[in-house]
């Protein structure tokens, strides 16, 4: 019997105990907050897991379950090394490569994919949702039927394209391609729906102009939407491994993803540097989950749940 | 005729009509890069499967040759295999898990309810890729946190080689994916719990209902919009598979001891961009693509049948 068991089984007994005594209610809500705290034990546990042990040494990684009690720690079990190994240059046939710059790589192409997608799809999506042309039913039917081509299917013609256009071994050849997409495109005709028309009409008469009533009518009463969706989108390109993997040759211009997967071979015996980089990796797409938090929520459900 | 029109509640007047070029012009941006990045490629996708290439500027035309072939390759039919296991798992262990969760949230108060929904959705910020990395040190034999854990609450498994023995490499792939998604689909789950009518279920407890029955007969039909999205989506996510059993079992690039972490698009990578068999690869993205359109049909007709009922 370790504590372990024996906090598992106290808290089982106090369970019991309530159903025994008859209080039903009482026992119904300890269960639940008991069951909701411990699965977010089971969650939160590999993060705090691997925040200690990016200070650890590789001689200790797997001493200690996390951080040592206080008494014992050294040199050892809190040091910066990981981070100087990982950010050390490498040798590669262009010469020394720097974490930094696959850092740079991935934050140039999450970021010129995300503003360029909300660009675009706000634009697609405001014309499906408030225009009639013709053609209009056809175009929404044939992006329906795209949605349902899984992208792995068009990796390998398109790599052959990329190919041909001189654009392979370079982020403008993952950008260009992921500019637009349909699915951006159909959130935001959702959320450009319940703009109300009078007000459209009204800009119009007023004089403005057509692309003036998406610039600065459309798109501040959307700003929910783009919150939510600038999230799916850099989380998408930050953490893509697929086709960057496929498109990116050279050392100098893989991204993350890439590299921390080359990484877990040549760090085999050293799994703290490769540790250090998915941590930092980590970083960003938390803090712009912090900040569009509330938004994100809302704008992931809202098609499921309204359509 | 009239008398229909009378009937109607009274519409506001018909806008005038814009007639100018705009939507067009909006709608360029897509149509172009459509055209180009996906129209051309899917094309080419169609062509690419009847021929076998040799790296992305040589190929020979061989009809039907790679289908025959892939369906005769025992790598491939275990992958199949593999594949369709996990989407199985996926549907009947990770989905109720997440509706398990979403239920136990959903009567909590808004503030604690924000705390655990942000707890439990924390493992989606981190790719599928970094995700794998974490977890393949996580599953270390006698040192991982995960043989650890297991060792503490079930005395078993501090030994367990979860990447390197057969049988225990699809369970490691499924603990590692139940981790990371079952907060993913309680999200959805959890937004269709509060549209759905309270007083019907509160109609239904008046009547003797037990919480089972109030939830199998009130609560589920009338989310099962939500449910049919989930269960759809997550059977398409299932079958392209990828990142997590190759950066878990990276020294034999995801395929694992006796191929048994091999999923079909492992086997797609691996044999379009290691080997260069483009063509090949096209003929197993077509595979999923038809196996993901049949799952997703048959799942909206039995959606609609249920409907009808």
């Amino acid at each position: 019997m370790n504590l372990l068991q024996i906090l598992l089984l106290a808290l089982f007994a106090a369970f019991v105990g309530l159903r025994l005594l008859g209080r039903r209610r009482a026992a119904s809500r300890f269960a639940r907050w008991t069951l909701l705290t411990l699965g977010a034990v089971v969650v939160l546990a590999p993060f705090t897991w691997l925040l200690a042990a990016v200070f650890k040494d590789r001689s200790v990684l797997n001493e200690f379950i996390f951080l040592p009690p206080v008494e014992q720690w050294s040199e050892k079990t809190l040091n910066l090394n990981n981070f100087r190994e990982l950010f050390k240059g490498r040798p590669s046939l262009t010469g020394p490569v720097y974490f930094w710059e696959y850092v740079l790589n991935s934050t140039v192409y999450a970021t010129c994919t995300t503003v360029l997608q909300i660009f675009f799809c706000s634009l697609g999506g405001y014309a499906l949702a408030k225009y009639e042309f013709r053609g209009k039913n056809a175009l929404t039917l044939f992006m329906l039927g795209s949605m349902m081509i899984p992208s792995v299917l068009l990796l390998a013609p398109l790599y052959k394209m990329v190919v041909d256009l001189r654009l392979v071994d370079s982020l403008a050849g993952l950008i260009i391609p992921g500019m637009v997409g349909t699915y951006g495109i159909f959130l935001f005709r959702q959320a450009c729906m319940s703009v109300p028309n009078e007000m459209i009409d009204a800009a119009r008469l007023d004089g403005c102009g057509e692309f003036g009533i998406y610039l600065r009518l459309v798109m501040p009463l959307v700003r929910p939407m783009a919150a939510a969706f600038c999230l799916i989108c850099f989380l998408g390109n930050w953490n893509a491994f697929f086709a960057p993997n496929v498109f990116l040759h050279s050392q100098d211009k893989l991204t993350l993803p890439v590299v921390l997967n080359l990484y877990l071979g040549e760090f085999r015996h050293d799994q703290g540097v490769f540790l250090t980089g998915t941590a930092l990796a980590m970083i960003p797409p938390a803090v712009l989950f912090f900040a569009l938090q509330r938004e994100f929520i809302a704008g992931l459900t809202s098609g499921a749940v309204k359509g | 005729m009239s008398g229909s029109v009378a009937q109607r509640p009274v519409r506001p007047p018909s806008r005038p009509r814009y007639k100018g070029k705009a939507p067009y012009l909006f709608l360029s941006p897509y149509l172009v890069l459509t055209t180009a990045f996906f129209a051309v490629p899917f094309v080419n996708a169609i062509l690419l499967a009847f021929y076998e290439t040799n790296g992305p500027r040589s190929r020979a035309f061989v009809g039907l040759a790679n289908f025959v072939y892939l369906f005769t390759d025992s790598v491939f039919r275990r992958a199949l295999f593999n594949t369709t296991v996990f989407a199985l798992v996926s549907v009947f262990v990770q989905l109720p898990l997440s509706m398990a969760l979403a239920l136990l949230l959903n009567s909590g108060g808004d503030r604690v309810k924000g705390f655990f929904r942000l707890v439990f959705f924390s493992p989606n910020l981190v790719g599928q890729v970094l995700v794998g990395i974490l977890f393949g040190v996580l599953f270390t034999p006698r040192y991982g946190l995960i043989n650890r854990g297991f060792q503490m609450v079930l005395h078993w498994g501090l030994e367990a080689r979860w990447l390197s023995e057969p049988r225990l490499i699809m369970p490691a792939i499924v603990l590692t994916s139940l981790w990371l998604w079952v907060g993913f689909n309680m999200i959805y789950f959890l937004a269709a719990l509060q549209t759905v009518d309270k007083t019907l279920q509160e109609a239904a407890r008046i009547d003797g209902a037990s919480p089972w029955q109030i939830f199998w007969h009130v609560t589920l039909p009338s989310m099962r919009h939500v449910v049919i999205f989930v269960v759809i989506m997550s059977v398409i996510g299932s079958y392209q598979l990828f990142e997590l059993p190759l950066t878990l079992l990276s020294e034999s690039y995801g395929y694992g001891a006796n191929d048994a972490g091999l999923t079909l698009i492992t086997y797609l990578n691996y044999n379009a961009f290691r080997c260069g068999d483009l063509g090949l690869g096209s003929a197993v993205g077509w595979v999923v693509a038809l196996i993901i359109f049949v799952i997703s049909l048959v799942q909206i007709r039995l959606g609609r049948l249920a409907e009808e009922d």
